[in-house]
């Protein structure tokens, strides 16, 4: 199936895009892996101090709002601090969230009141057919 | 509890251009000016890569009256993003191709879209406490700060009828990109038969970047009865493709791994 023209297209085309590809700007990369398997449930730690309290460090436990690792000093039998040690922070938060959703088919004819989505994502958006469309309904609605 | 975000509407690039604010700055200054920004930094965009210009640079740079090495930086970066695109898909999509008259044409829109849209943004991911969703011609990029808030609902347009909807999906934070036939400046075609695409109607792509999401969109469409199975095969991906009888296959695995715990 591959002839020696197709193959030497190929060849020129990868050899461009390895040419291309030095230009290539970090940010066009930005995808990044999904950070909710990062977090593995790590060993807890202990350590005893020299006063003969026991501190305990917690496995990171994922909530949704980010990891979350607590330590806990014990002394006496007491427990004397409580130290939250990784609190959730914006960035992983955001990764956290980016799970994709399956689109959802839906049946109804709708109109801007009763459509219940905020955005419309479509193929045949140009500044002519904006009036006719859904989207143009729901800016004009302002829901 | 949510309130109604507050919406600004433009018109660039022969595209609309609407935004959503909700939160601190959705009425506001600092909210007026980042949609400004916003507008600009599309206009911008327009100036360098429009097809439609003959006087823009990539027009000039695809009469050969320009080097790459003489166009703004952000000229390579698009051609090397189209570049991966083309081999990603197997040579289906190409920025260059033979024109109807056998000259080669230098069309970059398939890139050029989500990526200025996705740099557009930055304004408005500058503002704090502040979500948005902008759609820039039908590609879209959300932002959704508290997880805990409701996303963004999302509406896939119906291509035989733009007041239609053939799906939902919510997105907090993420990218929503569409091709189909319709777009102005775009004849979309399998560079490799230099024809259009049989079978589909519109392809879906839903990923964290709007520079992803727009290219494997076209990328996919281009492969006609091969869009889906395309695209399930792209990682971070989920999407939805509308076939030209009008049924439609969603593509993508289930919810990750974000279920347990909490």
């Amino acid at each position: 199936m591959v002839s020696g023209v197709r193959r030497i297209v190929l060849w020129l085309a990868s050899t461009v895009t390895g040419v291309v590809l030095l230009f290539q700007y970090p940010t066009s990369t930005s995808s990044a892996p999904e950070a909710a398997t990062v977090v593995a449930a790590s060993p807890a730690g202990t350590t005893t101090g020299t006063d003969g309290a026991t501190t305990v460090t917690g496995p990171a436990v994922d909530t949704r709002y980010g990891p979350v690792q607590v330590q806990v000093t014990v002394s006496g039998g007491v427990i004397t601090d409580v130290e939250v040690v990784e609190y959730p922070d914006g960035d992983r938060r955001d990764q956290q969230i980016n799970s994709r959703a399956v689109p959802q088919l839906v049946q109804e004819t709708l109109d801007a009141q009763s459509a219940d989505v905020d955005m419309v994502s479509g193929a045949t958006y140009t500044s002519e057919g904006y009036a006719e469309s859904l989207q143009a309904a729901l800016d004009e609605a302002g829901l | 509890m949510t309130a109604a975000p507050t919406r600004y509407v433009a018109h660039v690039m022969g595209l609309p251009v609407s935004l959503a604010l909700r939160g601190r700055h959705a009425d506001d200054a600092a909210g007026r000016a980042a949609w400004a920004g916003t507008v600009a930094v599309l206009q911008a965009a327009d100036r360098v890569f429009s097809t439609w210009r003959p006087d823009s640079v990539v027009s000039r740079l695809g009469r050969g009256e320009l080097a790459l090495a003489d166009c703004p930086p952000e000229v390579a970066e698009v051609l090397a993003i189209g570049a991966a695109a083309e081999r990603d898909s197997g040579g289906a999509f190409r920025v260059r191709r033979r024109g109807p008259d056998g000259t080669e044409l230098l069309d970059p829109s398939g890139v050029v879209k989500g990526w200025a849209a996705e740099r557009a943004a930055a304004a408005l991911r500058a503002l704090p406490d502040t979500d948005f969703a902008l759609n820039a011609g039908g590609d879209l990029l959300c932002r959704t700060l508290d997880p805990g808030a409701a996303p963004w609902r999302i509406g896939i347009e119906d291509p035989r009828d733009p007041r239609r909807l053939v799906a939902r999906v919510p997105v907090h934070t993420g990218a929503v990109a569409t091709s189909g036939t319709a777009h102005r400046g775009q004849h979309l075609v399998d560079a490799r038969t230099g024809r259009p695409p049989a079978g589909v109607a519109s392809v879906t792509v839903v990923a964290d970047s709007l520079t992803d999401a727009d290219v494997d969109a076209t990328a996919a469409y281009v492969q006609g009865r091969d869009a889906a199975r395309w695209l399930a095969g792209r990682p971070g991906r989920t999407g939805l493709v509308v076939w030209s009888d009008g049924s439609a296959t969603p593509v993508g695995e289930p919810a990750g791994p974000l279920a347990s715990t909490a």
